[in-house]
């Protein structure tokens, strides 16, 4: 009996969290789910009865295998147990096919696989000291941070109610950042090749990884101010890194070159006809572009060249300089890495082409990392992912779940703000007048959108008018905090690097 | 973090109470309130016909008009039976979530934040087990019902009364029972703790004024509820009749009480004649209660108070007729009001009263969801309050009565011991026999064997803690009286 006391009492409130937040998805088995289902229900399909030679040819489905190969040979496994649930999903006929069988056990292989998720969340709660914070334990970084992984409210809507794995998949990213932090970088090189293997968005945040390996790993000592020794390159570690990301690349697309199908698979994985804009959703600076460009042509201001002058390559310009002032200044450990991380991933959200809204995780996720460590990281964090999280909501849009997506996305904004607050309270405030009446200007926006405008008559007129604001609104925000990440980027004092992390 | 309206979106439709509800709308809308109660073309009672207070009927009027707003086809007379949308369920279930909002909710986090001599964390702690009980928001929210609302009464009731707000308090009660009249089963531990309060004021001075207000209130409420139902006599008896269905027998499926498990063995509802049944059950009721009532009356106080209702309930639950298995509720809220003195039999007690409703849980598709509640409710009350650390006889309340019988007999140190193994084998037993009656199917002869089971080995449960309740009851005032404690 006190043994089963110690088990459920005291200090594991770790594995309370988890364990909470896993009774939470159970819970929100039964919600809508978007096509997503159905795209992997196809590929659960597809890896199953077809030999691989057909697996990037087939298309029988509109929703195509368009994931490099470790996905699909996870897909692969996932099979071999849902043939105990049900064996019809696996035949690549039967098109939207979703019994409920079906759906318990999609869903219970994204709780599952989540559980890569949380001791990646583990392993990065071990690396960040904090503040000192004060000896209640809600005070601690180390909690709120697992708070604010575990029960991302993104994270949770994305995975648990639309569908997706992207649980895992963070995981592996926190976890090759977390190696980093814990000085293991052949490991953290090697989770992230595996990673891209995965899902190659992940490309966006590369250049981060490439840079820093380089610069921190293959240059192995500093010089007293802290900039590159040339004579300290050591040609071992660069060619183990090289070989690292061989193997791996290796394994992955060894077999689709041997079929000679490599032009296909790319050609799938990367498909450039779709256009720059994923219809109005994603709030990046795209949207404003086009906001832009609708609202001038509304006018009678019709310039053609407008919609056409599109420059795009900029997230790479953007990237760019972002890398060289980073590391030309040299002074960078895993912290600068994560900062540089955020600022390509964000820097690709803004300006990348065809994104998704569900990219803005990519920021979000690594920043919770900052952002219980300093001030200035909790306020664009806080900004961040209110905005982020508000541009989810339309991927939500049946009534019934107006009430979940609500609820919770009211509850994470309000402990972690509040969290984040008492853990920097002897500091400045975390918000100055114009920040706080742009997040509170969500309420109204919400209510609008989805209870008043409904009954107006310009619902039938004009109805992406709530897509379009939303889209703008955020797109406002997440430039705001883009913008103010790569100032504080640029202005950190250079003397804060030189501790050892 | 209230966790329970999350789950409303998303369930499955329910039958049975859902209709019945949105036909109450239908009929309260429609109906001049002379029909209400009776049988006519409109209104036939056979169709879920309206068997709870008037209160519940102007609440179910309250939310037709709302609905009449959003969406009149939803309570259209006759052609809205059966009626089912994702909008409407959105509606049924945004209507219960305001309830409790309204009702109980506050009382609870008002309840918590009073309780004296226990710590922040404790009450906040406490808050959340008591709103995250897996039986209220199963039944309200899966099942769908609105028991909140008479429940959130009551405990305001609980609330006025325990701090000296006699009025009030016996006010918000009577609401109570004016919505759903299983409110009953708390009315005697009220009416001893008031009536004892008037005793100690002393009886010919301010006890008696107390007295006379007290009855003024009482009576004032129910005038103001039942107003439109007194105009005649005919209609008062009709309601009377809807209310208390005397011909209905014993019990009625199966249900976690003693006669339903003794029927096991001996068929009580065959044998014995009708009136001899309501005699019947109605000595035992009264006569397991008494004590602590008159025990109650003598030496009123909040504490003694809180475990008097549940042993009341209990006592109404298990010998009482045509009990159903959702009114074990009425007994759990008293529970979870004195969770955070008895933490470690309170858990015990809930958990059991969640599975006594499995059987009716099952039927409504709601397994993943109670398991969830469960192990959630579970996990919550083992971390807040270390439940398994407090084991000992003084954590349970019976230090008094375990010295009381060391005086004969000497060796009596191992009750903690005992109650520990019980609790473990009581799990497991849940835990089987949860699993068997999901996987297996019953043998061909027997096709209610689980649910028998089920309500058998709750039933024992049940009395175990019954005896439990009582014995600290009666042997707290030997405590109070030799130590002089108040509360």
């Amino acid at each position: 009996m006190a043994a089963f006391g110690i088990a459920t009492g005291g200090g594991n409130w770790f594995s309370a969290l988890a364990l909470g937040v896993t009774l939470l998805k159970c819970l929100l088995i039964p919600t809508y789910h978007s096509t997503d289902f159905e795209v992997h229900r196809n590929w659960l399909a597809i890896t199953h009865s077809l030999p691989i030679s057909q697996w990037y040819y087939e298309a029988t489905s509109e929703w195509t295998l368009d994931y490099p190969p470790f996905f699909a040979w996870f897909e692969y496994a996932l099979s071999h147990v849902a043939k105990y649930f049900d064996q019809e999903m696996l035949n690549v006929r039967n098109l939207n096919y979703s019994s409920p069988r079906t759906l318990l056990f999609q869903r219970f292989s994204v709780i599952f696989t989540d559980a890569l998720f949380v001791y990646a969340v583990h392993e990065c709660c071990k690396c960040i000291d904090g503040k000192k914070a004060g000896k209640e334990l809600t005070e601690k970084p180390k909690f709120i941070l697992s708070v604010l992984l575990l029960w991302n409210f993104g994270l949770l809507i994305v995975d648990h109610i639309h569908f997706q794995y992207n649980g895992f998949l963070s995981g592996l990213m926190l976890l090759s950042i977390a190696r980093f932090f814990q000085k293991r970088h052949m490991e953290g090189a090697f989770l992230f090749a595996v990673l891209l293997h995965f899902k190659h968005i992940y490309l966006y945040i590369a250049p981060a990884y490439g840079v820093y390996l380089l610069r921190s790993y293959c240059f192995t000592a500093n010089k007293p101010d802290g900039s590159i020794r040339w004579n300290s390159f050591s040609f071992v570690r660069l060619i183990s890194l090289g070989l690292i990301v061989f193997l791996v690349s290796a394994v992955s697309l060894g077999p689709f070159l041997a079929l000679n199908q490599l032009p296909q698979v790319f050609s799938r994985l990367f498909p450039f006809k779709r256009g720059l804009c994923h219809a109005y959703w994603a709030p990046n600076f795209w949207a404003l572009y086009s906001a832009l460009d609708k609202v001038l042509s509304v006018i009678g201001l019709n310039d053609k060249w407008f919609s056409s002058a599109v420059p795009a390559h900029s997230p790479s310009l953007s990237d760019a300089l972002g890398h060289l002032y980073l590391h030309s200044d040299c002074r960078v450990g895993p912290r600068g890495f994560l900062r540089c991380l955020i600022l390509c991933a964000l820097s690709s959200f803004m300006f990348g082409w065809h994104v998704h809204e569900k990219a803005i995780l990519l920021a979000v996720l690594p920043m919770s990392l900052l952002s219980v460590g300093k001030a200035v990281d909790a306020s664009i964090f806080l900004i961040l992912t209110t905005t982020g999280h508000y541009s989810l909501f339309p991927l939500l849009f049946t009534a019934a779940e107006l009430p979940i997506k609500i609820l919770l996305m009211l509850l994470f904004t309000i402990y972690s703000i509040s969290s984040l607050k008492t853990l920097f309270r002897k500091e400045k405030p975390l918000f100055n007048w114009m920040e706080t009446f742009y997040l509170l200007g969500l309420g109204p926006l919400e209510v609008f959108c989805e209870f008043v405008f409904p009954f107006t008559s310009w619902n039938l007129k004009y109805p992406f008018i709530p897509l379009l604001l939303t889209s703008v609104y955020c797109a406002v925000g997440i430039t705001y905090a883009w913008f103010k990440l790569y100032v504080s980027v640029l202005t950190d004092p250079p003397v804060g690097k030189t501790k050892k992390q | 973090m209230n966790s329970g309206p999350k789950q409303g979106a998303g369930k499955p439709p329910m039958f049975g109470d859902y209709e019945a509800q949105r036909h109450w709308q239908e009929i309260t809308f429609n109906l001049p309130i002379k029909q209400w109660y009776f049988n006519s073309s409109d209104n036939n009672l056979q169709y879920w016909g309206l068997d709870y207070p008037p209160l519940t009927a102007y609440h179910s009027f309250l939310c037709a008009y709302v609905a009449k707003f959003i969406n009149p086809d939803w309570i259209a007379l006759h052609t809205s039976r059966g009626y089912e949308s994702q909008a409407h369920k959105l509606f049924m279930r945004a209507t219960v979530l305001i309830a409790d909002l309204l009702i109980y909710i506050p009382a609870v986090v008002l309840y918590c934040c009073c309780l004296k001599e226990v710590s922040t964390k404790k009450k906040i702690a406490s808050a959340l087990c008591i709103l995250l009980y897996p039986g209220l928001i199963l039944i309200d929210y899966g099942h769908f019902q609105y028991n909140s609302v008479s429940l959130g009464f009551a405990l305001w009731g609980v609330l006025g009364v325990s701090y000296d707000w006699d009025l009030l308090g016996s006010l918000a009660f009577c609401l109570a029972i004016n919505y759903k009249q299983m409110e009953l089963y708390h009315s005697l531990p009220f009416f001893c703790f008031l009536l004892g309060k008037c005793f100690k004021k002393g009886l010919k001075g301010k006890g008696l004024v107390l007295l006379i207000k007290l009855t003024c209130t009482v009576v004032a409420s129910f005038v103001l509820c039942w107003l439109p139902f007194f105009t005649e006599r005919e209609q008062t008896l009709q309601v009377l009749r809807r209310l208390f269905p005397v011909d209905r027998g014993l019990f009625e499926d199966k249900v976690a009480n003693i006669w339903c498990s003794f029927s096991v063995f001996l068929k009580i509802r065959d044998i014995l004649p009708h009136h001899i049944q309501i005699m019947i059950s109605f000595c035992f009721t009264f006569l397991s209660l008494l004590p602590a009532c008159i025990k109650l009356t003598l030496h009123p106080s909040p504490k003694g108070f809180r475990f008097t209702l549940v042993s009341c309930a209990l006592s109404f639950f298990l010998f009482s007729f045509q009990v159903h298995e959702k009114s074990i509720l009425l007994v759990s809220l008293p529970v979870c009001l004195v969770l955070s003195e008895i933490p470690f039999m309170s858990t015990w007690f809930l958990l059991v009263s969640t599975f006594s409703m499995l059987p009716l849980l099952l039927k409504d598709e709601l397994l993943m969801p109670s398991v969830v509640t469960v192990m959630a409710f579970f996990i919550a009350c083992a971390t807040s309050f270390s439940i398994f650390e407090k084991t000992s006889e003084e954590e349970l309340q019976l230090k008094c009565f375990s010295t009381s019988v060391r005086k004969y007999f000497t060796c009596f140190t191992f009750l903690p011991k005992i109650i520990q193994h019980l609790f473990l084998m009581s799990v497991i037993a849940m835990i089987l026999l949860t699993m068997m009656t999901v996987t297996l199917d019953p043998p061909q002869k027997l096709p209610d064997l689980f649910s028998v089971l089920v309500c058998f080995v709750s039933c024992l449960h049940f009395l175990f803690f019954l005896v439990y309740f009582n014995i600290i009851i009666m042997w707290d005032s030997k405590n109070g009286r030799s130590q002089k404690k108040i509360n």
